[in-house]
């Protein structure tokens, strides 16, 4: 009996032991700081995407800090580099978790987005990208756990398609690209969401190569296929080029195209044929007053710097964050989630949710037209 | 069969070819001279069209019309290319004339890269619009939606070029002159011909042609950049080894077969396959006629 009894006190002190442990570490976790991660790109060449989100993240919190804090505890930073390479993503991501990361902002390539989210996702660590467009990050429903504060790359194709077939009623679509990654793979689902809405045709789906002498074959080729819209993937020499010749051949067709389109320079080069030419470009936000104070936050502590790529987007995803947090009353991962995409946030970007996929609604692309020598947004 | 599409597909494929041939031309004849292959040949042409932007921009703000503007840009243009060529031959290939003949050769990729970085330094890397200095006019209707006026403009200047370079080389004293150095460089010095200054000729006259096609293209698709010469240069090299390299005529019939074969492959197949066809048809014709179409295959010099 004896040795029984020995036993039983050594399991129950181990037991006890245990149970403080495991209280121990809840206590600390609800009481401590909420630990916020910033992973992305912060050194070597791709450091001016991540840089202004790690600034982004920095003012947010601080504004935050000073208004005490979420549900009462201070908000801790920990900023991870990843050099945008998967395979040093996965360490940072590693660590992150390790130093019991609550939610992450981050991170800032498509490819080390990826490779990082399986181990965020292992621990029930909510992930909020700011720059990462990949469509299949959400649209496979592989990463639960995943959300963006950015549109996906085909969410400009969405709009092209839509624009093209309920606003201007067109029927026969041709559809170029520059063989690039960027503009094939948005031509590819141009010609994908015609095929699927049966609302008009593609009479000619082709890539052009970049830096030809000249494009009157491929113009030829779009007066002959009868189409009355020009659905274009690609950068903006390519399409001055086009469109120029087109307009030279007196061709009235409709020409559509993508953010790579929507820049001065396109409209300094085509000159007068630019006039009437459609590019999505990013939500106009220069009229937000919280992307106004961000912006002017940013300037007043970084010497009077423009604040750089996805700094509004890194701004938003980290109060859309914070917010939910906020609004759960915990970091539990389900309430959390559930906040995300049930509460609306105000950000820089507008007032914004998310869907069951992880997309940001209410963030996206306008339709934009050349008008007198400007690019006007369309309502 | 569709005609019509078929004639604008061959005289897009003439506009295109024309201007291969008037780079091609300057490949060609420096290559039959010092049998170099000068590969900043194609930024000499990026450079003609700068200077042509640069002087129809001075040109229109004192206020010419458009045609006075086209003339002037061109000869300042190509005066500006020809001393380029003349200076490049000087410095990079004239001090390296009997190194082995590697050393001119990579001379030559050095001289390119050098030309592309200096105008991206002093211009911009931007785009740049270019005025339309060819003046448009409508045709009557069944030919105008065949060919604009700047179209036909390439062809014409293309094929006058052509003839006075013709006649040029076949009945002027610089003409045997140049001849005779292809044939037999350490013969034409014995008998008294100043090979250098023949040489120094063949550079500037090839380059002018280069400022003429630079002039042309960038008026007819309406921008140009600093890296507007790497394509178009390594274009008209493929056309002029199509057609044999050292051969005149076979400089531009290779580059009318190039322009053609692009513009019927994007056409009739797709624009995807635009250089596959146009490489595809180098390789084969390199195979069963390794000097070209109109090349003579010459034994090795001892």
């Amino acid at each position: 009996m004896k040795i029984y009894f020995g036993k039983l006190l050594k399991s129950m002190a181990v037991a006890m032991i245990l149970f403080f442990a495991v209280t121990g570490t809840g206590l600390a976790a609800d009481e401590g700081p909420i630990k916020l991660g910033i992973a992305g790109a912060h050194s070597g060449d791709l450091a001016s995407y991540g840089i202004p989100s790690v600034r982004a993240a920095e003012l947010a919190v601080e504004h935050r800090n000073a208004m005490n804090g979420v549900l009462g505890r201070k908000i801790e930073l920990l900023v991870e580099d990843d050099v945008c390479k998967p395979e040093v993503a996965t360490n940072t991501a590693t660590k992150l978790v390790s130093q019991d990361v609550h939610v992450v902002v981050g991170h800032i390539c498509s490819g080390a987005t990826k490779a990082a989210l399986g181990i965020y996702k292992d621990k029930k660590v909510i992930t909020m990208s700011p720059s990462a467009t990949n469509p299949a990050l959400t649209q496979s429903g592989d990463y639960p756990n995943f959300y963006r504060t950015i549109a996906s790359d085909d969410a400009q194709a969405r709009l092209e398609v839509d624009f093209a077939t309920d606003v201007l009623k067109l029927k026969k679509i041709a559809v170029l690209h520059d063989k690039g990654d960027y503009g094939k793979g948005l031509a590819e689902f141009a010609k994908q969401f015609i095929e699927q809405d049966k609302k008009a045709e593609v009479v000619l789906y082709e890539g052009v190569t970049p830096g030809a002498v000249d494009y009157s074959a491929v113009v030829q080729k779009i007066k002959r296929s009868d189409a009355d819209c020009v659905i274009f993937g690609g950068y903006h020499p390519e399409a001055s080029k086009i469109v120029m010749q087109m307009r030279k051949k007196k061709m009235d067709t409709v020409f559509i195209s993508d953010d790579g389109v929507k820049d001065d320079t396109f409209i300094k080069v085509a000159g007068q044929y630019a006039e009437g030419v459609y590019a999505t470009g990013p939500r106009d936000t220069s009229k937000n007053p919280i992307a106004i104070a961000a912006i002017a936050a940013h300037k007043e502590k970084f010497n009077g710097e423009d604040p750089g790529a996805f700094f509004l987007n890194a701004y938003a995803a980290t109060l859309a964050l914070l917010n939910a947090i906020e609004k759960a009353g915990s970091t539990d991962y389900d309430a959390v989630t559930k906040a995300l995409q049930t509460e609306y946030v105000a950000t820089p970007l507008g007032i914004i949710r998310f869907d069951d996929r992880g997309d940001a609604i209410g963030i996206g692309f306008s339709m934009y037209q050349v008008k007198n020598g400007v690019y006007t947004e369309i309502e | 069969m569709d005609w019509e599409y078929f004639f604008e597909l061959l005289l897009g494929g003439l506009t295109r070819g024309s201007i291969y041939a008037l780079i091609a031309l300057g490949y060609t004849m420096v290559y039959g001279i010092i049998e170099l292959i000068n590969f900043a040949h194609g930024e000499i042409y990026m450079i003609g069209a700068f200077t042509a932007l640069i002087f129809a921009s001075i040109l229109t703000l004192m206020g010419m019309n458009q045609l006075a503007v086209l003339v002037l840009a061109s000869i300042a243009a190509v005066i500006y290319a020809a001393a380029y060529g003349f200076t490049v031959e000087k410095i990079a290939y004239k001090p390296l004339r009997h190194a082995p003949r590697l050393s001119p050769l990579i001379s030559a990729i050095g001289m390119s890269i050098f030309l592309q970085n200096y105008v991206l330094l002093a211009q911009t890397s931007d785009f740049l619009p270019f005025p339309s200095l060819i003046p448009e006019f409508e045709f009557m209707e069944p030919v105008a939606h065949i060919i604009s006026s700047a179209e036909l403009l390439i062809i014409i200047t293309t094929a006058v070029v052509m003839i006075c370079l013709t006649i040029l080389i076949k009945f002027t004293r610089l003409g045997k002159a140049m001849r005779a150095t292809a044939q037999d460089r350490t013969m034409a010095r014995l008998v008294g011909i100043n090979v250098n200054r023949v040489i120094s000729s063949t550079f500037v006259i090839g380059s002018a042609l280069a400022a003429i096609g630079g002039i042309l293209i960038a008026s007819h698709i309406g921008m140009i950049n600093f890296y507007i010469g790497f394509i178009a240069g390594i274009k008209a090299f493929t056309a002029a080894v199509l057609g044999g390299i050292g051969s005149i005529p076979g400089a531009v019939l290779g580059a009318l077969v190039l322009g053609w074969t692009e513009s019927f492959a994007t056409g009739y197949v797709s624009s995807d396959y635009e250089d596959v066809f146009a490489f595809a048809l180098l390789v084969l014709i390199l195979i069963f006629r390794p000097a070209g179409i109109l090349g003579r295959s010459t034994s090795q010099k001892v």
